[in-house]
């Protein structure tokens, strides 16, 4: 495991001459400004691997857009080369590419009827009439949409067109996907069931997805890989196991999941485990997950579930005590709000079950968390 | 759990009881709520629909009855009228006919309403106003004479059926002369319809000069209005706003006015030809006014906004990821153009084509002022008829035809454009 995280952080930062052999997609040292001053998108390098569903992940404006839009061909990137199997081509207008493309609001062509669209690429690669019912046939049967043929787009609710658009980037056998925040439209339990058909299409097609969200939760639904995106820069590029579990910066941590920070200062460095010592005075150990150097400053992250209370906490390494500002029961499990000395609060999820013999609000607590659940990250890191 | 039964079986029935009493009244209540809504929003727009009604819906009703009113017969003879319309038309009317004519022919002797008959005659037979006036002058018959040897003495043509063919044809309130006139059409003396008089017919010609400027203007409106609309759409607005005051700048002017602008830039020595021949692109100053294309340069510029304006509206709805989808596909950038954009833009087009060419077809004042007589509209004969010869029913007939054409135009356009289906397809 770590090995490979290891191997993921080169992928990263890997020299640009040198290519990964199965890689669909690379991204060398790509910039992008639109105003000449800001750069959207600094220095990007990243490998696609052939047949895998990455996802770009991050808020507004971090450019995992831009860099979808470079990637379609609708933006030229200021510097750098992107390549597809091995070809440059940053001059290669979209309509060369081959790729297929999913947007936000599906593009479908109000004036052609769902079979109409789904012909469109087809007929312009001059597929013979056979070959291209044929092949829209099979693509609607795949989205489950046989029957819809002859509406037009808007006679369809935003699901189906949704899925049409989807079989339209896919009816032309294209290898790479690309898809800019295609499920932002649909309701949650819509877009829940959507996330789980398109991977299962992925799983069923092979092809290479690149799916840009910002729903974290999507993004660890369906991706085998996740890039998180913030200020034009990739942040850590992984599995999302390890993005959740192994977050490389301070961004990553909060970014994803549900995060409890605190700040200190790091006394001791032995190996992987730092000894920190928090704003309250309280000393604590830690898994060092960035470079710290004794007496800078470190930011510890740990995730609610991680938190142990009470009883729990007994056999935990760093036990911490505080009142409980809050409770929120929410049936299977309850959220605590601990007040930490010196008015720091974190947050505590904790199975309902565990937790027959109630605290009330305001009672002093307890609380526990291991070391290699607390990870020591330096601050100044992907902010 | 027997009770509990009952109990709720009666509930269900007391519920539908109560629904379906509650149902009738509520369709009672929502009618006579809806009705005064209808009455109120009836009242607020009351005095707009009889302004329309009294400036708009009457007059155009009645200049249209006009191109096929014919008072004129009816009215000085109408006895003669009512018998020369059972008559068979095989041999001279009978003694009867004659008795009633010499009667009202007497009658009317130097009123007004026999110049307007004979004036009225005389259109269609030059020479027959003479004929009216002195066979009137002969009447009423000396005693002893008979009416019919009286009139057949004062004319010989009371003897020839033709001459009585010819005044039942004309004894009817209505006649088509007029709308078959301003189509080069008219009556022969046997009462079927020709074509008119090569000197007379001038109107096919003016009707198909007419349709034939408006489609140029249109055709100019939309090639140069386009581009510009394309253009605004894909701008920031801020940008296209900008522009969009440019584009209604010409409104700001009077059209008089402009034109008369147009005959200083256009004429020999204008700026136009002047800057042209400056710049050494032309020898000799170019005729660009009172003729053909200084008609159309004005109607062009004069039109442009009214194509812009209907495009643009519907441009700014048409996503740009619309063409980025169809090149995703693998279609060449114009090719999506032409394929995707164009077919979306299509009810613009169709929009302002259609207000262009409508507003084309009535042009009065910029072919008057900037073109040759070879430029006339067919409003400018309307306008020759109201004004100059009175001839209401020639000026009406020509108006009812442009109206027709008119109607026509939008129908096939609502027929293309307007029909559900396409209508969603624009969406």
């Amino acid at each position: 495991m770590q090995v490979r995280n290891l191997m993921e952080r080169m992928a990263v930062t890997i020299n640009p001459d040198t290519q990964h052999p199965d890689s669909h997609v690379t991204f060398r040292s790509v910039q992008k400004t639109y105003d000449g001053s800001t750069l959207i998108v600094k220095d990007l390098n990243l490998d696609i691997r052939r047949g895998e569903f990455l996802t770009l992940l991050g808020p507004s404006g971090s450019g995992k857009t831009t860099c979808l839009m470079m990637l379609a061909g609708f933006e030229t990137p200021t510097s750098g080369e992107i390549r597809v199997n091995a070809q440059v081509v940053n001059s290669v207008p979209p309509h060369k590419r081959n790729i297929g493309m999913v947007f936000q609001n599906y593009a479908l062509f109000p004036h052609m009827t769902v079979r109409e669209n789904l012909r469109f690429p087809l007929a312009i690669r001059k597929l013979s009439a056979a070959e291209i019912d044929k092949k829209v046939e099979k693509a609607l049967d795949m989205v489950q949409l046989g029957a819809f043929g002859s509406r037009y787009p808007q006679q369809l609710s935003g699901g189906q067109q949704q899925r049409i658009a989807l079989a339209r980037a896919l009816v032309f056998d294209p290898e790479l996907i690309l898809m800019d925040e295609p499920l932002g439209a649909l309701d949650k339990q819509l877009r829940e069931h959507m996330q789980l058909e398109i991977k299962n299409i992925h799983q069923q097609l092979g092809v290479t997805v690149v799916f840009v969200t910002h729903d974290q939760s999507e993004a660890l639904t369906m991706s085998d890989r996740i890039a998180v995106f913030n200020r034009g820069v990739i942040q850590q590029i992984d599995s999302p196991t390890a993005l959740y579990e192994k977050p490389e910066n301070n961004f990553v941590a909060s970014f994803i999941g549900e995060n409890n920070a605190l700040e200190g200062v790091v006394e001791s460095v032995e190996g992987d485990v730092c000894g920190v010592k928090l704003a309250n005075g309280t000393r604590v150990k830690a898994a060092m997950r960035n470079p710290l150097s004794e007496g800078g400053k470190a930011m510890l992250s740990v995730r609610p579930e991680c938190v142990q209370l009470n009883a729990q906490s007994l056999g935990c390494t760093n036990r911490l005590g505080g009142y409980v500002k809050d409770i929120i029961y929410l049936g299977d499990h309850i959220r605590v709000r601990v007040e930490l000395a010196g008015r720091k609060e974190i947050t505590v999820k904790a199975p309902a079950a565990q937790h027959k013999t109630r605290f009330d609000k305001g009672d002093a607590i307890h609380v526990g968390i291991n070391p290699e659940h607390l990870l020591a990250l330096d601050p100044s890191l992907g902010a | 759990m027997e009770k509990d039964n009952v109990m709720s079986s009666l509930t269900a029935t007391i519920l539908t009881e109560m629904h379906t009493e509650n149902s009738a009244s509520l369709k009672d209540q929502l009618r006579r709520a809806e009705r005064m809504k209808k009455l109120r929003y009836g009242a607020l727009i009351l005095p707009l629909a009889l302004f329309l009604l009294l400036t708009f819906v009457w007059p155009i009703a009645a200049l249209l009855k006009r191109s096929v009113d014919n008072p004129e017969i009816v009215g000085a003879f109408p006895v003669t009228s009512s018998l020369l319309h059972n008559w068979n038309g095989k041999a001279l009317p009978d003694e009867a006919t004659f008795v009633a004519f010499a009667d009202e022919l007497g009658k009317t002797k130097g009123t007004p309403p026999l110049a307007a008959a004979a004036k009225r005659l005389n259109m269609e037979q030059p020479g027959f106003r003479s004929v009216m006036m002195h066979s009137a002058r002969a009447m009423p018959p000396e005693t002893g004479t008979s009416p019919k040897d009286a009139l057949i003495a004062a004319d010989s043509r009371w003897g020839e059926i033709a001459t009585w063919q010819f005044l039942a044809r004309n004894a009817s309130p209505y006649t088509a002369r007029y709308l078959l006139a301003s189509v080069d059409r008219k009556y022969d003396e046997q009462g079927n319809i020709v074509a008119a008089d090569e000197d007379e017919a001038i109107y096919v010609d003016v009707l198909v000069r007419t349709f034939e400027m408006s489609f140029v203007v249109t055709v100019c409106c939309l090639l140069l209005g386009f581009p510009l609309a394309y253009m605004m759409a894909s701008q920031p607005p801020k940008i296209a706003n900008v522009i969009m005051i440019f584009v209604l700048l010409p409104f700001w002017t009077s059209i008089l006015v402009r034109v008369a602008a147009w005959i200083v830039l256009l004429q020999s020595q204008g700026l136009v030809n002047q800057a042209l021949m400056a710049m050494g692109i032309i020898h000799e100053p170019l005729q660009l006014v009172f003729n053909r294309v200084g008609v159309y340069i004005a109607m062009v510029h004069i039109l442009l906004p009214f194509m812009i304006l209907p495009l643009y509206s519907v441009m700014k709805g048409i996503s740009p990821t619309y063409v980025r989808a169809a090149q995703s596909l693998g279609c060449p950038p114009l090719r999506s153009f032409w394929k995707v954009y164009f077919p979306q833009a299509l009810p613009g087009v169709g929009a302002g084509g259609l207000l262009v060419f409508i507003l084309c077809m009535g042009y009065y004042i910029t072919p008057a002022l900037l073109g040759s007589p070879k430029e006339q509209m067919a409003s400018y004969f309307v306008a020759f008829y109201t004004n100059q010869t009175i001839n209401w029913g020639m000026a009406a007939a020509l108006s009812a035809i442009l109206f027709v054409a008119t109607l026509v135009l939008y129908m096939v356009y609502s027929k293309l454009v307007g029909s559900p289906d396409v209508a969603s397809k624009a969406r």
